[in-house]
């Protein structure tokens, strides 16, 4: 089902501007129209997800007078999965002196992208990423500090200078309790009306404008609709499409395979971030996966035995017996090279057999040194509570006995295509956060997520959204339009649809194998054999789904059987979408690997000649192929070379 | 089905509160349970709930969502304490070999007139977002920010401040005082600004509005049996309550000073 050279496409203008890279944003902030501050209360602006990007949005654009409406499928917007995470967040403050600069942490993450993102974005974020530590500080996050009283930071994978800021290891606990904070103080001033537990179950398009969304409340089980003049979706990433991934639980693709089918396109769907260091997985029974933050790798050290099948206790293998493998194959960078080569090294050993722990899927890493070098207490003060937590699921002390990791599904690159303005091709509706597809390429950088976030929602849409609104005529749209009516008549059968299949086999169940054949087929190591027979295989699970899935209990009452049973359905279409964009991109790049095209040594081999270009899939209708569109990707700034880490 | 004779197997009889709707009257209900010692407690559960529903039972409704003790989404009470057994640890966190086979173990919500059960496992805890909405911040718009270096805060303040802002404001708090007290969850908030000086500009307003708003909504007071500390999954500390004491009188002094 490859489809053949289809033409760079005219639907997608990108909107970026001209001119000097490092002008682009601050001439284009200018050269955008503005809401007067008197008019924006005449906008309403849906903001759905509240996690970094919606939160951050939601309170910002409320602070600037527009009428917002949030929405969090939890009891409260202080659970975004966002809160989980770990390391931190970069920003290019050069508070230590080590020579970094705006242009070098972009530099490093159009390279840690594997060059599969769009340049002037990049830089973007790159720019505003020091207003966000500002921002964050003054809300009183508390990120760690120097006996001086200034701001500490630790170095990430992919970067050869220390910009990430931390607190403990709960820095996106942090960054979320503080956007949560001006969440609140805009909600207490009433200019954001807050809806807990709805969650999307369509988007709302009016004369080719999104103008709002129908919502299910996951309490009373009743559809409401709400009309808006601007629509956000700030909804996260599709990692649980692998079933086993270290998303919480509710993270899904819902929001954005919806709003997909409604017009808006879906960009490089394949690019999934496999994270290096997560606890292994002990069962069948497994429900999700632990991260352990990647900056553990600042201390830790990777190693397998040298010897196929060692069986010893790791204490037990001598020092010459061990193969520190990232230290040996890329001197420069060691244990800190990129989350994708880190994966793959890892997949790589134990393939060969020197996987270590009970199922063979574990490689070590070892804080012996850290610890004779820096003593207990200097490596308890950085990762304590990380320790904590892998002691509390193994049973195994840390300081004793190395950790045990293997990479699971962490995050996604991939998602609705957005122009320079973040609105994505459906005009009116515009996409933050993970999300969204821009800014990472094919491979994100440790503690990028928190920073795009937040970029997204403090800093970007706040000046862009007046694209639309001031560039726009936007006619009154009421609930009671027909298009409210069709979507919340096409949620509530399908809902009825789920409820009456009454089959044999649970959600979960289906969900599992189809997070299998996810891993199996568009995993770490993709083929385009492998794609193809997974293509037909989620078909196949697809059409058995909705004939034998048995959703029980009923729809006007808390039903959580139900609500995965919509976001499974989903994750079954759109896993197709993945598996074959993964096909279409017959090169490897970043975390998307295709075996077929590798180096000597199994690194990733780019086709730039071919691929230098994002793909977005227009949906065409239940049970048609999508149609490819191609953004060209130009670099003007950084040259593509083949990433090195040695 | 998952069950299979495996090493680690447990055979365990579950005690769990079935509630079909708010107000409405609820039971126990029993069920047996082949868990495995490697399973977190929520795993455990999902294996009820499978075989619920493959049984064409209800499967019982609980909240969580991370899984690794950070969202504060999970909210069971098991075998009467809050979070389960371990310390310093959430029900999502908590794993099964810390039971033994045979075992009978009882689950239930929290149980505070502050935190209605919407339904088996499941209850209301909007009126902590309440109290935040009240004064949880410093009022500072986007944008308007000075560098990040401008104030400089001593290591030990802000470590201190750290501590306080870990909670996960999920309530095991409330589930844990004989009085339903927030003062734990409140006081937490109220410590990490009154340590900062970010925070100092609003420490008045913002302690009393957090007061008088835990206290509209029905929580009750502190009266030092300390057991919050003790249900707290990450370890807050009460000295944050006496912080708050402190900033409390200090604000009402300020206030009929002005």
């Amino acid at each position: 089902m490859t489809i053949a050279d289809p033409p760079i496409s005219t639907k997608l203008d990108s909107k970026v501007p001209g001119g000097p890279m490092e002008e682009r944003w601050t001439r284009h902030k200018f050269d955008l129209k503005l809401v007067n501050p008197a008019n924006r209360r005449k906008f309403d602006v849906i903001v759905v997800g509240t996690g970094l990007a919606g939160g951050s949005a939601a309170a910002t654009l409320a602070e600037m007078g527009y009428n917002v409406k949030a929405f969090c499928i939890h009891d409260s917007p202080r659970r975004a999965h966002s809160i989980a995470a770990q390391g931190g967040i970069n920003a290019a403050k050069n508070y230590k002196g080590d020579g970094d600069s705006v242009h070098r942490l972009f530099y490093d993450t159009v390279k840690g992208g594997d060059y599969r993102s769009r340049e002037s974005n990049v830089h973007r974020l790159a720019e505003v990423s020091v207003d966000i530590i500002d921002q964050c500080v003054a809300q009183g996050v508390p990120f760690a500090r120097e006996y001086g009283g200034l701001l500490d930071n630790r170095s990430f994978g992919g970067a050869q200078v220390a910009r990430t800021f931390y607190a403990r290891g709960q820095t996106g606990q942090q960054l979320l309790l503080g956007a949560y904070g001006a969440m609140n103080r805009m909600i207490q001033a009433e200019r954001i009306a807050m809806y807990t537990k709805r969650e999307l179950v369509d988007l709302v398009v009016v004369d080719g404008i999104a103008r709002g969304i129908v919502t299910r409340h996951l309490v009373t089980g009743e559809y409401e609709r709400h009309a808006a003049h601007a629509v956000l979706l700030c909804t996260g990433g599709y990692g649980n499409v692998f079933y086993l991934s270290t998303n919480a639980k509710q993270s899904n693709v819902t929001a954005a395979w919806r709003a997909y089918k409604r017009g808006a396109f879906f960009a490089n769907p394949c690019y999934t971030q496999i994270h290096p260091t997560c606890i292994p997985r002990s069962g069948d029974y497994q429900s999700k996966l632990t991260l352990m933050s990647e900056s553990l790798r600042n201390d830790g050290r990777v190693w397998v035995p040298k010897t196929k099948g060692d069986q010893r206790p790791a204490r037990d293998i001598p020092e010459d017996e061990r193969d520190y493998y990232l230290e040996r194959r890329y001197p420069s960078f060691g244990n800190l090279v990129p989350r994708d080569v880190a994966s793959r090294n890892a997949k790589s050993v134990c393939d060969e057999g020197r996987g270590v722990g009970p199922t063979g899927e574990a490689v070590y890493l070892d804080f012996a040194d850290a610890i004779s070098r820096d003593g207990k207490a200097a490596v308890e003060a950085r990762y304590g509570n990380l320790f904590e937590m892998y002691e509390r699921i193994t049973g195994d002390n840390p300081y004793e006995v190395p950790m045990r990791i293997y990479p699971a599904v962490h995050y996604t690159m991939g998602g609705l295509w957005v122009d320079y303005n973040l609105e994505s091709t459906i005009p009116g509706l515009f996409v933050l956060g993970e999300a969204n597809f821009s800014d990472h390429g094919a491979n994100r950088l440790g503690a990028s997520a928190l920073m795009q976030g937040l970029a997204d929602g403090y800093f970007v849409i706040p000046a862009t959204i007046a694209s639309h609104l001031a560039g726009r005529t936007l006619e009154a749209v009421t609930t009671d339009h027909d298009a409210f009516k069709e979507a919340e008549a096409r949620a509530r059968s399908m809902a009825d649809r789920l409820m009456s299949i009454n089959g044999s086999r649970s959600v979960d169940s289906f969900h599992r194998e189809l997070g299998n054949l996810s891993w199996e087929h568009c995993g770490m190591e993709r083929t385009a054999e492998g794609l193809r027979d997974g293509i037909d295989k989620v078909r196949a699970l697809r059409e058995q789904f909705w004939s034998d899935v048995r959703v029980v209990g009923g729809s006007e009452t808390i039903n959580q059987d139900l609500e995965k049973a919509g976001r499974v359905a989903d994750f079954l279409e759109f896993a197709e979408a993945m598996f074959n964009d993964g096909l279409v991109r017959d090169e490897s790049c970043g975390g998307h690997f295709r075996a077929e095209h590798q180096t000597e040594d199994g690194e990733a081999k780019r086709d730039d000649e071919t691929f230098a270009h994002v793909s977005a899939w227009e949906y065409q209708g239940e049970g048609q192929l999508p149609q490819e569109h191609r953004e060209p990707l130009m670099f003007e700034e950084v040259k593509l070379t083949t990433r090195s880490y040695k | 089905m998952i069950q299979k004779a495996n090493h680690g197997d447990m055979r365990i009889t579950l005690e769990v509160w079935r509630q079909a709707a708010p107000g409405a009257p609820g039971k126990f209900e029993e069920y047996e349970v082949v868990a495995n010692e490697h399973m977190s407690f929520l795993e455990m559960l999902d294996v009820v709930n499978q075989q619920l529903v493959e049984s064409g039972h209800e499967p019982v409704e609980f909240e969580h969502d991370c899984r690794e003790g950070i969202c504060g989404s999970c909210a069971l009470t098991i075998d009467g304490k809050a979070h389960g057994p371990r310390e310093r640890t959430t029900a999502c966190q908590l794993h099964m070999r810390e039971y033994r086979s045979g075992d009978r173990i009882r689950v239930e919500p929290w149980r505070a007139d502050a935190f209605p059960v919407l339904k088996d496992l499941v209850c209301d805890r909007s009126a902590f977002d309440r109290i935040q909405q009240a004064g949880g911040y410093v009022s500072v718009n986007t944008g308007a920010a000075p560098d990040a270096h401008a104030i400089p805060v001593k290591k030990e303040s802000a470590d201190l401040a750290f501590e306080a802002a870990a909670c996960i404001g999920c309530g095991a708090c409330v589930a844990a005082c004989p009085n339903a007290s927030a003062m734990l969850f409140t006081s937490a908030k109220v410590s990490q600004f009154a340590l900062l000086p970010q925070g100092r500009p609003e420490r008045e307003r913002r302690v009393l509005a957090m007061v008088d708003q835990m206290d509209a909504e029905g929580f009750g007071n502190c009266s030092n049996h300390y057991e919050c500390e003790a249900a707290c999954p990450k370890g807050i500390s009460i000295q944050n309550i006496a912080r708050m004491n402190r900033e409390y009188t200090r604000a009402l002094v300020t206030q009929r000073s002005n």
